[in-house]
């Protein structure tokens, strides 16, 4: 799960880790009280789940309130488009006015979690205000690590093996140890994924600040973090997405015309491949999951049909404990509950497989059959290209 | 002979009182798997199919002598159940749970570390050695004795695999999902190389998907230490950067971790790729020599 910006410091800064001065409005008026609050020159900078916003137009430099007002209002309803938006953009509904000191130095630090070595890793870099992973491809050398172990947490000798590798000057390390204690805790506290401050600043004035701040969580620990879930902005997700999640289901939309509905995240990206490899492709990613009841599944079948794009559905189950039998009672409910308005291609192996068949045979429904993956993938390309199979 | 698990493997179901236990350990009685115990904490002295619960894993082999575990306990608690069972000193424990907090797993691997317990999972279909011992939740019946070691990290997709050595007349010595999340115990390498060792295994299919690098490690290994052949598969060569497909680790992040890379990989270290996951059993049995069917 991701949050906003002005979300993610409100975090950090409970943690310990300096921020700027600032708050969030949701109106240009609001945004000229702010800057009258903390003392111009302000920084007005767009609220969305996404990275590249200075280059969008979306970070506006005011000197004085009435400035901000202005930027806020060009700012605020603006549909931002940047490198991670896509191509349709994001509507801004909120802008983060804060104060803007003199910046000396841009550097990177970062921490994820590194599943080669089992362990939470903090980066640091130079380079800051550059994509990390542009450094990583060309200038590996310039990123630092330190790896955390979980028993002791972040040490300070680490945190200051990283203030000094940065060449932040020794009066200052004090402060750049506790930023980096105080990301740490927060990160493990809170079950995040991803923590970057990107960049990182050295002021004019002595201080050590995060300048932006980017919080990933890890969607398995949000059960234990009420406060964190509802950061949620559900504006900012795919609605089909969300609608999916709801009912436990996997769901991830694509560009394709083919829907996919499979038991198993394997088996359904090999499913996806598959209508690729012969030619066609897939609408969605769509994972029932192992157990899934015959409810589910016209669930699943409502979503895949609410897409627009969808000229053909194909059905892939290898029934383990999920039994063939409640999928095909599953399909044969939802296609006619729902009104079967594409062809439908089915494929079932595993547990109660001939049951399952003959519940889809008995049903008088219009479904193509399949004999194995490949048959049934050529055979949803085909109908989806509106071509008899 | 086979790896990890045979007909000698004595095994605790932890968490055996819920709905999902419960139904696992009795499909693992169907299949002939040795059952000797269950653990719930605050259970001790009631009984599932027949099988007698106790309070922690150490009363539990203290009573039975078992030898391995499976862990069905629910996401938030699995992560302590795995430890419980490393500390009693089992042999294997293999963990079906999906959905526990990646930094859970964090600390358990550092708990871990210097034990002898190997860890298989979590979020994994099980270990199978066909006709003597299956921990699980894999539908028993579609695996058949035979030679092809099977190591996967996705369960329907091992299903697939098996499905489909079975079509083209061949059996399986022992099937191992390594499991969809990030950090797990048991690593593709862990399993090459004890299927190498294996006088049993003749031939080897592994199938990876997308994120993290398990799979080029596994490449340079075959490269360097298999001599048996090896047929490989790797899902999500069509899945679009950035996005978690179902499982925690199955995620491009920052364009590492694709498809066409661990594929490359294999090729160059001489393992046979199926270029579709229809074709895993043919390319098998091409590789081996064999007829097709």
């Amino acid at each position: 799960m991701n949050i906003h910006e002005y979300q993610a410091k409100g975090v950090l800064s409970r943690y310990g880790v300096a921020v700027p001065q600032g708050k969030v409005a949701d109106t240009p008026a609001e945004a000229e009280a702010i800057a009258k609050e903390f003392g111009t020159p302000v920084v007005v900078k767009a609220q969305i789940h996404a990275g590249g916003r200075g280059k969008g137009g979306g970070v506006k430099f005011a000197k004085t309130p009435e400035e901000a007002r202005e930027y806020a209002k060009q700012i605020l309803g603006m549909t931002l488009v940047t490198h991670q938006t896509g191509p349709q953009g994001k509507k801004v509904k909120r802008v983060l006015v804060e104060q803007a000191g003199k910046i000396k130095r841009e550097l990177y630090l970062g921490m994820v979690i590194d599943r080669g070595v089992s362990r939470v890793v903090m980066m640091a870099s130079t380079e800051g205000g550059m994509e990390i992973e542009t450094v990583a491809a060309k200038t590996p050398e310039k990123i630092l690590k330190e790896w955390v172990d979980p028993a002791v947490g972040l040490m300070p000798f680490q945190a200051r093996k990283l203030a000094f590798g940065l060449g932040i000057p020794g009066e200052l390390t004090g402060k750049a140890v506790k930023f980096m204690v105080g990301l740490y805790k927060a990160f493990v506290d809170t079950d995040c994924s991803l923590a970057e401050i990107n960049p990182l600043v050295l002021t004019e004035d002595g201080d050590i600040v995060a300048l932006d701040a980017k919080m990933n969580f890890d969607g398995n620990g949000l059960f234990r973090h009420k406060d964190i879930e509802a950061l949620r902005d559900f504006d900012e997700e795919d609605p089909t997405e969300t609608e999916a999640s709801r009912f436990d289901l996997s769901y991830i939309s694509l560009d394709g015309d083919i829907g996919c509905m499979v038991n198993g995240a394997g088996l359904a990206m090999a499913t996806m491949d598959m209508i690729k490899h012969c030619g066609g492709s897939p609408a969605n990613f769509l994972d029932v999951g192992g157990g899934a009841s015959a409810e589910q599944v016209t669930n699943a079948f409502r979503l895949i049909l609410s897409d627009a794009k969808v000229k053909a559905i194909l059905v892939n189950i290898f029934g383990g404990i999920m039994r063939c039998d409640v999928i095909a009672e599953g399909v044969v409910t939802a296609a006619k509950t729902l009104g079967l308005s594409v062809p439908l291609v089915v494929r079932l192996e595993g547990t109660n497989v001939e049951k399952g068949k003959e519940i889809l045979a008995a049903s008088k429904l219009n479904i193509i059959s399949a004999a194995d993956m490949g048959d049934a993938a050529k055979k949803v390309v085909l109908a989806a290209a509106g071509r008899a199979n | 002979m086979s790896i990890f698990i045979n007909k000698d493997t004595k095994v605790l179901v932890q968490g055996i009182t819920g709905s999902v236990g419960a139904f696992h350990t009795k499909q693992m009685l169907e299949y002939g798997t040795k059952i000797v115990g269950g653990v719930t904490p605050g259970k001790a002295g009631s009984k599932v199919e027949g099988v007698p619960v106790f309070n922690s894993v150490y009363d539990a082999v203290k009573a039975t002598g078992a030898n391995a575990s499976v862990v069905y306990v629910p996401p938030g608690f699995a992560a302590d159940a795995i430890c419980e069972a490393f500390d009693a000193g089992l042999d294997i424990v293999i963990c079906i749970t999906e959905g526990i907090p990646i930094l859970d797993m964090v600390k358990a691997k550092r708990f871990m570390d210097g034990k002898k317990t190997r860890l298989v999972g979590p979020n994994c279909p099980g270990v199978i050695t066909p006709g003597e011992c299956k921990i699980g939740i894999m539908p028993g019946y579609i695996h058949k004795p035979g030679t092809i070691g099977i190591i996967s990290r996705s369960g329907t997709l091992t299903y697939e695999a098996v499905h489909q050595v079975t079509a083209v007349g061949l059996g399986q010595s022992t099937c191992i999902g390594i499991g969809g999340d990030p950090i797990n115990g048991t690593n593709f390498i862990d399993v090459l190389s004890a299927f190498q060792d294996d006088p049993k295994t003749e031939a080897v299919i592994m199938i990876g998907e997308i994120g993290g690098t398990a799979e080029e490690e596994a490449a340079a290994f075959v490269k360097a230490k298999m001599t048996k052949p090896v047929v490989g598969f790797v899902a999500g060569q069509t899945a679009p950067k950035g996005k978690r497909m179902g499982h925690a680790g199955a995620i491009i992040s920052g364009g590492k971790g694709t498809a066409g890379e661990k594929i490359e990989a294999f090729r160059a270290a001489g393992i046979s790729v199926s270029e579709t996951p229809s074709d895993m059993g043919k390319t098998l049995a091409r590789r081996l020599g064999r007829n097709v069917k």
